[in-house]
């Protein structure tokens, strides 16, 4: 256990500070699928077949292709896409994106496509009468959406949405790859400098069945209020 | 984008594909016993057994598959004893320790899948058998496996999908699959984009394969 306390010659702290990144990332890249899913959702529900067309592509490839490789794609590719924008702009120098910006982009963009098929379902699973009904009242159209379709979306949503977030905070590990400081990364370089792999390997499990534990109940306590009345 | 890179990057990535399928298929098959075994033990009555084969589904589901290769493949070989089993002749191959780490993992998920599938199966079924003579050990096996493996069908479609982006994961222990070849191929030629996207597309085929493989498993198999 020398190895866990705080200080200069334990890795309690840099293991702490390294759940909170954890932590960080998958708010962010959690936060960055639901503004996927808002613009993928709509577009999905739409009786337009080519706008469709679009969020169905987006949803099965990002769906259908491994998380790591699109974390490549975004962590090699990323920089050198922006490089080529800017460069028609007229900005030739080397631009080098954050860790942490690519890291919850990446993540950000898998979760959305799993987060725009749960709100799809939400939203198809409520009464069609619901959606009938405010039109004959004349609500007008973001009261309509803000006061009847959300609460009984988020209600259908939440449960599955739980899943979402558990995929979303087991994906950030692999963010590991990219050089973020975050728990499998922090074990990585401990494991290395110690040569104690198994130590801080199982010890990383902890921290994340941690997280997946405690955000599970918290995700339960809001459950329960979102289905009061029901 | 440079087209003619992507088409001769393409029979490189097409001949990694096969140790993808490979990992894949033989992790998917111990999986399976795994998760049968798991589920059987997750419906006993001993509240024991019962709680161990729980605690198993709920580590392997609640970690990140990216730690239990690791700690199979970097952790298991620190320990002095170990290398001196036998086992140490599998443990010691990286090939080894992914299949173990994705048999294990898809085992939890599997496990979860039969069990609320054997859990749905209609009473009347049976009592059924039970009505007919038949015994329980014959129910067992010829009425309440059958169906709960068709009833699990969708969801374990959905779980072979999710495995087999996982088989990714292999390239992070030195193998060169589909994601290994890739990256080493964009390790000397500095063209991310072309790659991935290419690497990308295969897997995207492999997961319209299998999708249209268990619909019409789905299809063949129905009640109606």
């Amino acid at each position: 256990m020398d190895f866990l306390t705080f200080g200069k010659t334990g890795w309690g702290d840099e293991l702490f500070y390294a759940t909170l990144m954890t932590i960080a990332v998958s708010i962010t890249a959690m936060l960055i699928g639901f503004l996927f899913s808002a613009i993928f959702t709509p577009l999905k529900l739409s009786s337009n077949k080519f706008l469709n067309l679009i969020a169905n592509s987006y949803t099965t490839v990002i769906r259908g292709v491994p998380e790591l490789l699109v974390i490549y794609l975004f962590f090699f590719g990323g920089s050198g896409a922006i490089m080529y924008v800017a460069s028609i702009f007229g900005y030739n120098d080397y631009i080098e994106i954050n860790a942490f910006i690519t890291g919850s982009v990446a993540i950000g963009i898998i979760s959305g496509a799993y987060s725009t098929e749960v709100f799809r379902g939400a939203i198809q699973s409520i009464d069609k009468g619901q959606f009938e009904a405010c039109k004959v009242l004349g609500l007008k159209r973001y009261i309509y959406f803000l006061k009847v379709i959300m609460p009984q979306m988020l209600r259908l949503a939440i449960p599955n949405l739980s899943n979402v977030w558990q995929i979303t905070l087991k994906d950030t590990s692999l963010i590991s790859v990219t050089g973020l400081v975050e728990i499998m990364r922090q074990s990585y370089i401990a494991a290395g400098s110690t040569r104690d792999p198994l130590f801080f390997y199982s010890f990383a499990a902890v921290l994340y069945l941690m997280l997946t534990f405690l955000s599970m109940k918290l995700i339960n306590k809001l459950e329960i209020k979102y289905s009061r009345g029901f | 984008m440079d087209l003619s890179l992507m088409a001769s990057s393409l029979p490189k990535l097409l001949s990694a594909a096969v140790i993808t399928i490979k990992l894949l298929s033989a992790s998917l098959i111990i999986g399976l016993f795994i998760g049968l075994l798991f589920a059987i033990l997750r419906l006993s009555k001993n509240s024991i057994i019962n709680r161990f084969a729980y605690a198993y589904s709920y580590v392997f589901r609640g970690t990140p598959l990216l730690v239990q290769i690791f700690i199979i493949y970097y952790g298991l070989g620190q320990i002095e004893y170990f290398r001196s089993t036998f086992l140490w002749v599998i443990f010691k191959e990286p090939y080894w320790c992914a299949i173990i780490a994705f048999a294990l993992n898809t085992g939890a998920y599997t496990s979860e899948i039969l069990r609320s599938a054997f859990q749905t199966i209609k009473p009347g079924i049976i009592e059924a058998g039970k009505s007919l003579g038949i015994s329980n050990k014959i129910i067992f096996y010829k009425i309440q496996i059958p169906v709960a493996i068709r009833q699990s069908l969708p969801a374990y479609g959905n779980e072979i999908i999710l495995m087999m982006k996982g088989t990714s994961l292999a390239s992070t222990v030195t193998l060169m699959d589909i994601t290994g070849v890739a990256k080493h191929i964009v390790s000397t030629t500095y063209k991310p984009l072309e790659i991935f996207i290419t690497a990308g597309g295969i897997y995207l085929f492999m997961t319209f394969i299998i999708h249209n493989l268990i619909k019409y498993l789905e299809k063949k198999y129905s009640f109606q």
